[in-house]
């Protein structure tokens, strides 16, 4: 049977990871590669990197990552954050990335979804959402939910399936940093709306918000920073608490 | 041990060499003819469009080498979908090795699969000490029915090979490299072969 994915996200500048992580047993908190390793044997089923610099070294280092990454990790991930060309994934996937994720870029240029689907296949192409309701209404936002746009959340998530996206990563700007749980009212609507995964972020802040978003969230996945990074929560615990309430699990 | 990996620009093969290095061995990428056929292991990776895979490997002449080695010769994921006789992806036939078609999952399940499932039913040596049920990476959107061939099967909306063989051609649709330790031991089981 396929499993639930429990995702952690690692924020990642000019080649460290940003923001602090509380582990006793990391050598070097900064280090991705280290990070990565010790998610990797905690049992996380994915990790994501999000790559927030903006120096014109950007792409050389985050590939340079990409490979350290790969020489040591034995579980899939994704890379994400300025991709906005076909080079530009094509250098990652090379250097050992499983999936890119894409956002603004998507956003600013839809056409580049379907020739990235084109040339590398949609299972490589995830599509980063961030939205926030804005009079009742789920619009999406981009520059990290800084910057409103007139897209509509569900009418924007239909159209990058179409263009060929392979998964959809819907974060809800309302939930992000809340750890009040995640919006799972609009991620059952995408989940039944559309027939790729999605995976869930934003808001988680305990267990039982994982549980509810793969039972009423309907989410194929679901993503976190924080309460992994600060052991708030160990994935191992919310595994099992997970299998209690038989949602599926690599354990 | 001489491991060569196909190199025929398809997708993700960095992962595999790592993989392969992980287990305390040396893989090279390779294209040349000759150098694949003097290989003790040959694995035959594959990330994208089945079609335009085809098109690269009839141009390279790899189309007519490859069913002719007699080496233990893995296929993952596209690979192993490339060795059989017919894929819905593109309307591309394949080299004809394994004696099956793949096609499409249907509109009951999402598409693609993406995620960690479990191998059942495992027939073959390259699951020796690996248990029922274990867990594989998988991201897949066609799939081959289970035939004969199969060594390994997954259930998606409809039960299904995560893995074939024929004499010295082994394929799996999951990616060992990406399995955490159970793929490892898969690869691993794959080069003692």
């Amino acid at each position: 049977m396929l499993t639930k994915r429990i995702i952690p996200c690692l924020d990642i500048k000019n080649g460290r990871t940003v923001k602090g992580v509380n582990f006793v047993d990391l050598r070097d908190a900064g280090d991705p590669v280290e990070l990565a390793d010790i998610y990797s044997k905690a049992g996380a089923d994915e990790l994501v990197f999000l790559d927030i610099s903006a120096t014109e070294e950007r792409r050389k280092t985050l590939a340079n990552l990409v490979l350290k990454v790969a020489e040591k990790v034995n579980i899939p991930f994704t890379v994400g954050g300025g991709i906005s060309s076909v080079e530009d994934v094509d250098i990652l996937l090379k250097n050992g990335a499983d999936k890119v994720s894409v956002n603004s870029s998507a956003v600013k240029n839809p056409q580049l979804i379907n020739e990235l689907a084109g040339k590398f296949g949609s299972q490589c192409i995830t599509v980063a959402i961030d939205a926030k309701q804005i009079d009742g209404e789920w619009k999406v936002h981009l520059v990290g939910g800084k910057v409103p746009t007139e897209l509509n959340l569900f009418d924007w998530a239909k159209e990058v399936e179409e263009r060929g996206a392979g998964e959809i990563l819907f974060t809800s700007m309302d939930n992000d940093g809340t750890k009040d749980g995640f919006a799972n009212e609009a991620l059952a609507r995408l989940s039944t709306e559309l027939n790729i995964p999605i995976i869930a972020s934003g808001g988680a802040g305990n267990i039982k918000h994982f549980v509810d978003t793969f039972k009423e969230g309907k989410s194929d996945a679901a993503l976190a920073a924080s309460v992994f990074h600060f052991k708030e929560i160990e994935i191992e615990d919310l595994k099992k608490e997970l299998k209690k309430n038989d949602i599926p699990v690599r354990l | 041990m001489k491991i060569i990996i196909i190199n025929y620009g398809a997708g993700n093969i960095q992962s595999i060499k790592f993989a392969i290095q992980r287990l305390g061995y040396e893989a090279i990428l390779s294209d040349d003819p000759e150098e694949i056929k003097a290989a003790d292991k040959v694995i035959f990776p594959g990330v994208g469009e089945a079609s335009s895979a085809m098109q690269k490997l009839r141009a390279s002449g790899l189309e007519k080498l490859i069913p002719e080695l007699k080496q233990p010769v893995l296929g993952i994921c596209l690979g192993m979908q490339l060795m059989c006789n017919y894929t819905e992806e593109g309307d591309t036939k394949g080299l004809g090795i394994f004696d099956t078609d793949v096609i499409r999952f249907q509109k009951d399940v999402k598409v693609p699969q993406i995620g960690w499932n479990q191998i059942t039913s495992l027939k073959s040596s390259l699951f020796n000490d690996i248990s029922e049920n274990e867990y594989i990476y998988l991201v897949h959107s066609y799939y081959a029915p289970v035939t004969e061939t199969t060594i390994a099967e997954s259930t998606y909306g409809i039960t299904y090979s995560t893995a074939l063989q024929k004499d010295n051609f082994y394929g799996t649709q999951f990616h060992p490299e990406k399995s955490s330790t159970v793929g490892e031991k898969i690869l691993e089981n794959f080069l003692k072969l």
